[in-house]
């Protein structure tokens, strides 16, 4: 496996206690695929891809990328937040640059890198732009070609589009489905959003929420990728099942909640 | 969030004056703004020179504005002006850059590690509310009556203000910028000087412009006290010799300063930070 997680347990002590965030999580992922893993709030999403990201360690359990334990946050896993992260007093090539020049890359090359993936992403004509003349749209695509000019083994996403207008959001499920086309990126997203997941992954781990756990692996077979198949019945029968499992744990989640 | 775009929502459509003088957090048109303006120093130069002119007042209680601008040439032409607001130009000079140079990064680190912010901010807030002249005695005490005492005294004034103001904008750097760093591979070091202080830039220049004013006005208090010259020299012996003309040249002299000074900051600040204009 590529991206391995292994019997990741999160504890956080809390003044009542210790809270089990995250129970013996196990996921296996392959080059190249796209995984998200979907759960309501109180899942643990957010914490679980902090883990990968190295931005925090796991009580016990273990994450490997490419056979190498992660003991930290480094360039090799790119990150998309949810929250818009441009350096606002850069542009946007200087933006892109940033990691490069963090690495300590020469200006010749993280120019040509960076202008490259401003390309991929489709901005090299607002390489001059701030962040704040752009839309949220635009943000994270710069955020993602930002996360791509390392060029990352796998690309983890923190709900990226959560932010977003529903039309701008569709936009980009197809820009991102096109960029891994392209690519051939590993994608980690997680999100709550059931359709979104069923559009773009290959494969989806359902969480469960308090602690959280994976609840289910479904993988994700569809006729095409494009805005009709939202309207097919495969689609539907996903996007329900999965709601099945979340609408379950969710009426749970919202009494545990009731009691504490 | 000036900038408008001219896509703004148009208000109700009532176009009374009225209206228009009190809209709610809403630009006004400019051509009121500026009469506005004009009117706010204009008017109360025009009751001045009323009062003066037909009220009878005698000018030792209060000169007319031709007296002071007659006070005002008698100054300039025996240099005594000159040579008093360079005076007090460079006690504020030496001791504000003195307490910038250690303020801004002290409230950098109080505001990036938590360990110095614990270590240092009891003592800094407690600092804080000793108003900076009831020091005065002890810095003639140890530092005699000399250039050291003014200047150690606009540094106690300024440093511990700042050093919390710039604090108080450190902390409020988003955590996701400073993750995001760390995931493109930057270090703690990295985060700190290509991160955290460009983001917080304009907020320091802010907290230097606001501390700057308080420099300003504690320059002059230590003059009050002991000097040979200084804008605040020159106000107490004016008030000695009831020359009332004197004391507002001073007055006005001291307050058209500090004005400039603020709009330099604010100049420094749209220069150097265009990107803030939106923030947040």
């Amino acid at each position: 496996m590529f991206l391995e997680i292994n019997n990741l347990y999160k504890h956080f002590s809390t003044r009542e206690g210790t809270l089990v965030v995250l129970k013996d999580i196990n996921m296996g992922i392959k080059r190249g695929e796209f995984i998200c893993a979907v759960g309501a709030s109180g899942s643990g999403k957010s914490t679980l891809l902090r883990q990968i990201a190295g931005l925090d360690m796991p009580t016990s359990g273990e994450v490997k990328v490419d056979g190498e334990r992660v003991t930290g946050p480094g360039p090799d896993r790119g990150m998309v937040f949810q929250h818009y992260t441009l350096y606002p007093w850069m542009n946007v090539q200087e933006n892109t640059e940033f990691g490069l020049k963090l690495q300590g890359i020469g200006k010749k090359e993280r120019r040509e890198k960076a202008s490259y993936y401003l390309n991929v992403v489709g901005l090299s004509k607002f390489a001059r732009a701030l962040p704040k003349e752009l839309s949220g749209g635009m943000k994270q695509r710069v955020a993602i070609a930002r996360a791509l000019a390392s060029e990352p083994k796998v690309l983890l996403m923190d709900e990226p589009f959560g932010a977003l207008d529903v039309h701008t959001r569709e936009a980009m499920h197809e820009f991102m489905l096109d960029l891994w086309a392209r690519t051939h990126l590993t994608v980690f997203m997680i999100t709550h959003d059931v359709e979104e997941a069923v559009f773009l992954s290959n494969r989806i781990y359902a969480l469960g929420a308090r602690p959280g756990t994976v609840r289910r692996e479904i993988q994700i077979v569809l006729p095409e990728r494009t805005h009709h198949v939202k309207r097919h019945s495969i689609f539907h029968d996903y996007r329900d099942e999965l709601m099945d499992l979340l609408r379950g744990h969710g009426k749970e989640a919202s009494e545990a909640a009731a009691v504490a | 969030m000036t900038q408008s775009t001219g896509i703004e929502p148009s208000p109700p459509q009532s176009k009374s004056g009225f209206d228009v003088f009190w809209r709610l957090a809403e630009d006004i048109p400019k051509p009121l703004q500026t009469a506005l303006m004009v009117t706010s120093i204009g008017l109360p130069l025009l009751l001045w020179w009323i009062v003066t002119t037909f009220g009878n007042v005698d000018p030792k209680f209060l000169p007319s504005p031709a007296d002071v601008a007659r006070a005002f040439g008698r100054l300039w032409s025996t240099r005594e002006l000159l040579k008093d607001t360079v005076a007090s130009l460079w006690r504020v000079g030496v001791g504000f850059l003195l307490a910038a140079i250690c303020s801004i990064p002290v409230g950098v680190l109080m505001g990036s590690f938590p360990s110095i912010r614990a270590l240092l901010e009891p003592l800094f807030g407690l600092m804080r509310y000793m108003p900076a002249p009831a020091f005065i005695p002890l810095l003639i005490l140890y530092l005699g009556i000399g250039e050291e005492p003014k200047i150690m005294l606009i540094f106690i004034g300024v440093f511990f203000f700042n050093s919390l103001m710039v604090m108080d904008t450190v902390k409020f750097v988003p955590k996701d910028l400073i993750e995001a760093t760390y995931t493109l591979g930057g270090d703690r070091l990295q985060t700190l000087l290509q991160v955290i202080f460009p983001y917080v830039l304009s907020g320091i220049i802010d907290a230097c412009r606001i501390n700057l004013a308080a420099a300003w006005q504690l320059v002059i208090v230590s003059e009050l006290i002991a000097a040979t010259e200084g804008l605040g020299r020159r106000i107490s012996v004016a008030g000695r010799f009831l020359k009332t003309d004197e004391i507002f040249v001073g007055l006005i002299v001291i307050g058209v300063i500090g004005l400039v000074f603020d709009l330099l900051f604010q100049y420094l600040l749209r220069v150097s930070c265009h990107w803030a204009s939106q923030k947040r």
